[in-house]
């Protein structure tokens, strides 16, 4: 069998390269892509020298140009048919400065909510006519039910996780599997100002989330504890939840 | 602010913990938080990898390879690599890190700022020999390439991090057949047997090593003597580690525990002689046991290692012995072994030639600091000196006599880099 061919949007992202560095422990054909080439070929020199079995390129991209993502994702797939993408951009925004200043909401929404989207139907378009392979995209928690203390951000990953449901269910009487990773609290520089007791490491992480994409699961916590916690988030009546300063 | 302690758990403190990733703006981070200390695994003791109250730059986000050649064995990586890691890469291609310490869990960077040794000591020297050239990011904004000939070189192997923070670095890795190596044991009675397998192993035996029985007095313990071989096998070693899941009430090393299970290793092992054993269990046994130091409960542990010049190095290992034995503690934990005629690349490097001996005590406040007090007027006499990447409370006089070129060190310090021990030890 041929090596797979791995896409990865936001691969300097800390989650990304981790799962990375374990898709290429066997030899695999892996693209990465992010918005800054020097980073992105930080990454693929280190993928390298660990597996000098695999092709590692390096490829950089406007995330909110849909012409640009289009091109992209067409350039690769005629290359050769894309087996895995995993969408894994984003950032964790301050929420308070965006209820002060609607200009670094809209930044958030768009890096964390309508850039993945773009990318996830930019992919699908180019599995469509060959009928297989796996979209994976990385929300979270927070998308589960909107809070005070960071309603931007959850809402944007509330947004993916909406999309992603559709295209499963579009998908569903095909080869083509449409994963939502739902990340807990992770150990990365995305969240390295915060306390980080209870957090998941990002290794962790990025083997629950290939175990996931191996698995075709439609939506994933990680770690799996998350999803019991959700559930009972979710579910909690709306003047009890009022009451949280979560 | 997040709480922080080192690897002989004698407090938590509070630190401002700022991840480092991105290893180009290093410095400009540095220049930002001006005063700051680097963070690597924390496996370090005492007080050289803390700051208490300040910001602490972690370093293990620094984690990528850059380059490899199969050929010449020569590594260029980000200085947050773990050495398990490049054990782990480069082995399966031929090649393994020159000089390793007792754990893997320890970044490139601390190995330099500590500049670790290992077991073949007499014949590889120290890590910083291996060291071919850095990159080095200062609190001014600075970022530059050292090689062995810089000043700046000298000061940064064994620098305790003081002279700014690692972010790249090439080593020059040490061909070997595979992970396997021949073993040997043999028991000694006492410090002369020591010294006379010591000396008769170093030239034909790659790495030495030794387990002394630190309430015997005399000095018997298990020497043990390896090289790497070609076993022909390549079924990996079974990875099961177990963890101490919590902190005792109180140390379970103690005077009730501490005879039998010394007498009962003793005796266990000095009738056993070769056997082939994979590298990880031989240079880093304790690795498989997670979180080993909670043993010590709740108020850790002080480890001491000193180096005594080899003049004097019996008589005065043997004095240590003798007060170590009087006072009834210690720990199942202690090493003893020869360092080789050579002298180190820093200008704060530990290992010099004499022998070396470690243990750890657990902490039980005044009795602990009085008995190491005693067994620093050993080291004192005999002109040898303590390891500062296991100290937590040497008095500034011995740091001193022991470090003669630590004026010349001082001109080289970042002065935005402040740990507890510089304050300590050199007053800033």
């Amino acid at each position: 069998m041929s090596r797979p061919r791995i896409v990865i949007i936001g691969a300097t992202s800390a989650i990304a390269e981790q799962c990375a560095r374990l898709w290429v422990r066997a030899a695999v054909d892996i693209v990465l892509i992010g918005r800054d080439l020097v980073r992105v070929s930080r990454v693929a020199a280190d993928l390298r020298v660990r597996s000098p079995h695999s092709s590692v390129t390096a490829h950089e991209v406007n995330f909110f140009n849909p012409a640009s993502i289009t091109t992209l994702a067409q350039k690769l797939a005629v290359e050769k048919a894309i087996d895995i993408v995993l969408i894994a951009h984003g950032n964790l925004p301050d929420q308070k400065e965006c209820e002060q200043d609607i200009t670094q909401a809209r930044e958030a929404l768009e890096v964390n909510g309508v850039s993945p989207v773009l990318f996830a139907e930019a992919f699908a378009q180019q599995m469509e006519p060959v009928g297989r392979g796996t979209i994976a995209v990385i929300g979270s928690v927070a998308g589960d039910r909107g809070r005070k203390t960071n309603y931007v951000y959850g809402a944007a990953k509330g947004l993916v996780e909406r999309y992603v449901q559709g295209m499963q269910h579009r998908f569903a009487h095909s080869k083509i599997n449409v994963v939502l990773i739902k990340p807990g609290p992770t150990a990365t520089p995305m969240t390295a100002h915060l306390p980080q007791r209870g957090m998941a490491s990002a290794e962790a992480v990025a083997s629950r989330i290939i175990a996931a994409i191996d698995a075709g699961t439609p939506v994933a916590y990680v770690p799996a504890k998350w999803a019991i916690i959700m559930m009972v988030i979710r579910h909690l009546p709306r003047a009890i939840f009022n009451k949280l300063n979560i | 602010m997040v709480a922080v302690s080192s690897w002989g758990r004698l407090g938590q403190f509070e630190h401002q913990v700022h991840r480092l990733s991105d290893r180009l703006s290093v410095a400009n981070q540095l220049q930002r938080d001006r005063y700051g200390l680097a963070f690597g695994m924390g496996r370090s003791y005492g007080d050289v990898c803390l700051n208490p109250g300040g910001v602490l730059w972690k370093t293990t986000g620094l984690d990528r390879f850059i380059s490899f050649d199969e050929n010449s064995g020569k590594l260029l990586c980000e200085a947050g690599v773990l050495l398990r890691d490049i054990q782990r890469l480069c082995l399966p291609r031929g090649w393994m890190l020159a000089v390793v310490p007792g754990t893997q869990y320890v970044t490139v960077g601390g190995a330099i700022a500590n500049d670790i040794h290992g077991k073949n000591h007499h014949k590889a020297g120290s890590f910083g020999d291996h060291v071919l050239q850095f990159t080095l990011a200062r609190t001014d904004g600075s970022l530059m390439q050292y090689r062995p000939a810089d000043a700046m070189f000298a000061a940064t192997v064994g620098g305790l991090g003081l002279t700014g923070v690692i972010t790249e670095v090439e080593l020059q890795l040490q061909r070997v057949p595979g992970p396997w190596l021949a073993v040997e044991t043999l028991a000694y009675r006492n410090l002369t047997e020591f010294f006379d397998l010591a000396d008769s192993s170093e030239a034909d035996w790659e790495h030495t090593v030794s387990w002394v029985d630190c309430l015997s007095g005399e000095g018997r313990g298990i020497f043990m003597r390896a090289n790497s071989v070609d076993a022909g096998k390549d079924q990996p070693r079974s990875g099961r580690s177990i963890k101490v899941p919590f902190v005792p009430p109180v140390s379970l090393v103690n005077q009730w525990s501490l005879r039998p299970f010394n007498s009962l290793y003793f005796h266990q092992k000095k009738s056993q002689r070769a056997s082939v054993q994979h590298y990880e269990t031989f240079f880093h046994p304790l690795d498989n046991v997670l979180e080993w130091n909670r043993i010590y409960g709740p108020r850790g542990f002080f480890q001491y290692q000193c180096v005594l010049p080899r003049s004097v190095g019996k008589e005065a290992t043997q004095a240590i012995l003798r007060r170590i034995a009087r006072s009834g503690t210690g720990s199942f934990l202690a090493v003893l072994k020869t360092f080789g005629e050579r002298e180190s690349k820093g200008l704060l490097s530990f290992a010099m030639p004499g022998v070396t001996l470690a243990l750890d005590f657990p902490n039980q406040g005044a009795p602990t600091l009085q008995l190491l007090s005693a067994l620093d007027a050993i080291v004192r006499e005999a002109k040898g000196r303590l390891y500062p990447a296991k100290d937590a409370r040497m008095p500034v006089d011995l740091f001193e006599s022991g470090y003669p070129r630590l004026k010349e060190f001082l001109t080289h310090r970042d002065s935005g880099i402040s740990s507890a021990m510089s304050r300590r030890l050199m007053g800033n």
